[in-house]
């Protein structure tokens, strides 16, 4: 078998997630309900058994949509089965990976679809409380899923007794305050446990000791959403979206110089160039690309050269980045890398932690030296150093902030060295060094 | 004295240490009802989440203090977030907040003299296909042009300049 295998037809493709985005009072209850809604749960929590449920979602193929990748009925089969402690849910809404833009739609336009993804995912694992950790930032989304979780409330859907069967589930909507690595699995338990967002040492892995040392299940927005379509048309039908490896349908975030920035619900797999210039119609003033960011900010960048990159698990893998959370960020040739590495890494030394000193420093340091490349007063060997200090800033830590920083800015030293070294031995660089001079919304 | 909340918002507190097995665990959605009631979190909202939550003041302090998003006693009535995320970077963020803290007349992270507006630079608010993106309190102002600025700016009763043009229409922002 090939590594990567060749997506189904994206062209074929119809949205499956987004199949009501935009149609009116898509995110109440009586429109999901006359579109079939909670169908799916009512049969999975009435015909299956809990452990045929994890079995048919790791047949499906399904992978986590926030960024890992990893299988979700894996995930949930590492829960205890026998167990005296409560078991949680705690589905992880703190979009906040940059460019990342896709949680958004299904909270605020759908939430019901993934209140349905919970419930499926609560009868399987045996679990009675769940969180959605919502950013606090996204006041409506909080505000769409509150309405949602009463309506269900309402109709008997959750509380006691679903579905006439021996199933309790309570569903709380907790907002954030304002921290990316909230959006990191233990660092998003931290703070639901009442405390600063700090991530913990794995092992042991929330599976097994999470949310109040208690075995808790973390999943995506996304990742939820999807459960319901593959108890309603089944294993062979999801499995003929996407590729071998990365089956299902997947929402891209696309974002910076195209004409259509959007979120898109397309198959897995889907080529990069496919992406930027079929969907999003292309680059303004047909201009070229200089990088494109494929996964959200701590993805590795890819050059030009690399558009022919499936948008995969294994296909971005294979191209040395990462799929992520499928925030696609694209950069045109006008585009200064220096000035986008260093907003890069701003963002990541200002979202430290600070708990590992790889990180804490390591971003720190990064951002700095980027800072003085980009006012002139860059040093020949600063290429070197910062290069260096990324070695010592990879696996080092206890989560993998500290990595999102290096892996981007390692792509960016290696691809573009020489586009670096000039800027470095001229002083000033003569290309624009702002982002943008004005401000320049799309469309 | 010290801090009480109202008895509507004492009722929400009691309604949500329900939802947690662990009182502590209430503590962030705490703190957004004491910013709600008290228009701020400052020293002694901290002091009554302590109480309320049953730990220490030092605790909660360190607690918000982790995070960005609470509305704290040195802030401004109103806080102006302009994100500066990359994806808004690349459509003008930071053209956009030098234009913003100019026509206030302060600097990014600072709070007028009147202590009506803040601004502040906020990490990707996740609207990256609206870029460039403000938030004023709980609404978004999605693709921020000058003339759009002008009118953010006129909510929060800076009266636009002479000069600037007449504002786009369409839904360039919510509430």
């Amino acid at each position: 078998m090939s590594a990567i295998s060749k997506p189904s037809d994206t062209l074929a493709f119809e949205p499956v997630l987004t199949r009501y985005i935009g149609k009116k009072d898509s995110h109440t209850l009586d429109f999901y309900l006359s579109h079939g809604g909670y169908d799916a749960a009512k049969r999975v929590v009435r015909d299956y058994k809990p452990d045929e449920v994890i079995d048919a979602v790791k047949k499906s193929g399904l992978r986590g949509r926030g960024g890992a990748g990893f299988p979700c009925g894996l995930k949930w089969s590492f829960v205890p089965k026998k167990t005296d402690k409560p078991k949680y849910l705690v589905c992880n809404a703190d979009e906040s990976e940059p460019g990342t833009f896709k949680d958004r739609v299904i909270n605020e336009e759908d939430p019901h679809q993934l209140l349905e993804g919970i419930l499926i995912t609560c009868w399987a694992v045996g679990i009675e409380t769940a969180y959605i950790y919502i950013r606090g930032e996204m006041w409506r989304g909080a505000q769409r899923l509150k309405a949602a979780i009463d309506e269900a409330y309402a109709k008997g859907y959750l509380g006691k007794k679903i579905f006439g069967k021996k199933f309790n589930l309570d569903v709380t909507v907790h907002r954030g305050a304002g921290a990316y690595i909230c959006g990191e699995e233990t660092g998003m338990l931290s703070s639901l446990e009442g405390g600063r967002g700090y991530p913990k040492l794995k092992p042991p892995f929330p599976a097994v000791e999470g949310l109040f040392r208690c075995p808790t299940v973390v999943n995506n927005v996304e990742t939820l959403a999807n459960l319901p379509h593959i108890f309603n048309r089944g294993i062979e039908w999801y499995r003929s979206i996407g590729t071998e490896e990365s089956p299902g349908p997947k929402l891209f975030c696309v974002s910076g110089h195209v004409n259509k920035p959007g979120v898109y619900e397309r198959p897995l797999g889907i080529p990069l160039r496919e992406l930027i210039y079929d969907v999003c119609g292309g680059i303004p003033g047909d201009r070229g690309i200089r990088a494109v960011i494929p996964g959200g900010s701590s993805a590795p960048f890819l050059g030009p050269d690399e558009l022919d990159t499936p948008m995969s698990y294994e296909g971005l893998k294979d191209a040395g980045s990462m799929l992520g959370s499928a925030g696609v960020i694209v950069l045109d040739d006008t585009t200064d890398l220096l000035s986008a590495l260093l907003n890069v890494g701003k963002f990541y030394h200002h979202e430290s932690c600070g708990q590992c000193t790889p990180c804490r420093e390591g971003c720190g340091w990064v951002e700095k030296i980027l800072q003085r490349m980009h006012d002139g007063r860059g040093r020949s060997e600063d290429i070197d150093l910062v290069d260096e200090i990324c070695n010592q800033m990879v696996g080092k830590t206890i989560c993998v902030l500290s990595d999102a920083l290096a892996m981007p800015a390692q792509s960016v030293l290696k691809k573009f060295r020489p586009e670096l070294e000039k800027l470095i031995a001229q002083g000033r660089p003569d290309v624009l060094c702002e982002l943008a001079r004005e401000p320049s919304p799309a469309l | 004295m010290s801090r009480e909340l109202s008895p509507e918002a004492q009722k929400e507190f009691d309604w949500l240490v329900t939802r947690y097995p662990q009182r502590e665990a209430a503590m962030l959605p705490t703190l957004r009802l004491i910013e709600r009631e008290f228009g701020c979190i400052d020293p002694e909202g901290m002091k009554l989440c302590a109480q309320l939550i049953g730990c220490s003041p030092a605790k909660v302090f360190g607690v918000v203090t982790f995070y960005t998003h609470y509305k704290r006693e040195t802030d401004g009535e109103n806080v102006v977030y302009v994100c500066g995320t990359l994806p808004c970077a690349l459509r003008g963020s930071d053209a956009l907040a030098d234009y913003l803290c100019d026509r206030v007349g302060i600097g990014l992270g600072e709070t007028t003299e009147d202590r009506k507006i803040t601004i502040k630079k906020v990490e990707c608010l996740a609207l990256c296909d609206q870029a460039p993106v403000c938030q004023v309190e709980d609404v978004d102002w999605l693709r921020v042009s000058k003339e759009k600025a002008d009118e953010m700016l006129e909510s929060l009763g800076i009266p636009k300049r002479e000069t600037a043009g007449a504002a786009a229409g369409g839904e360039e922002k919510r509430s």
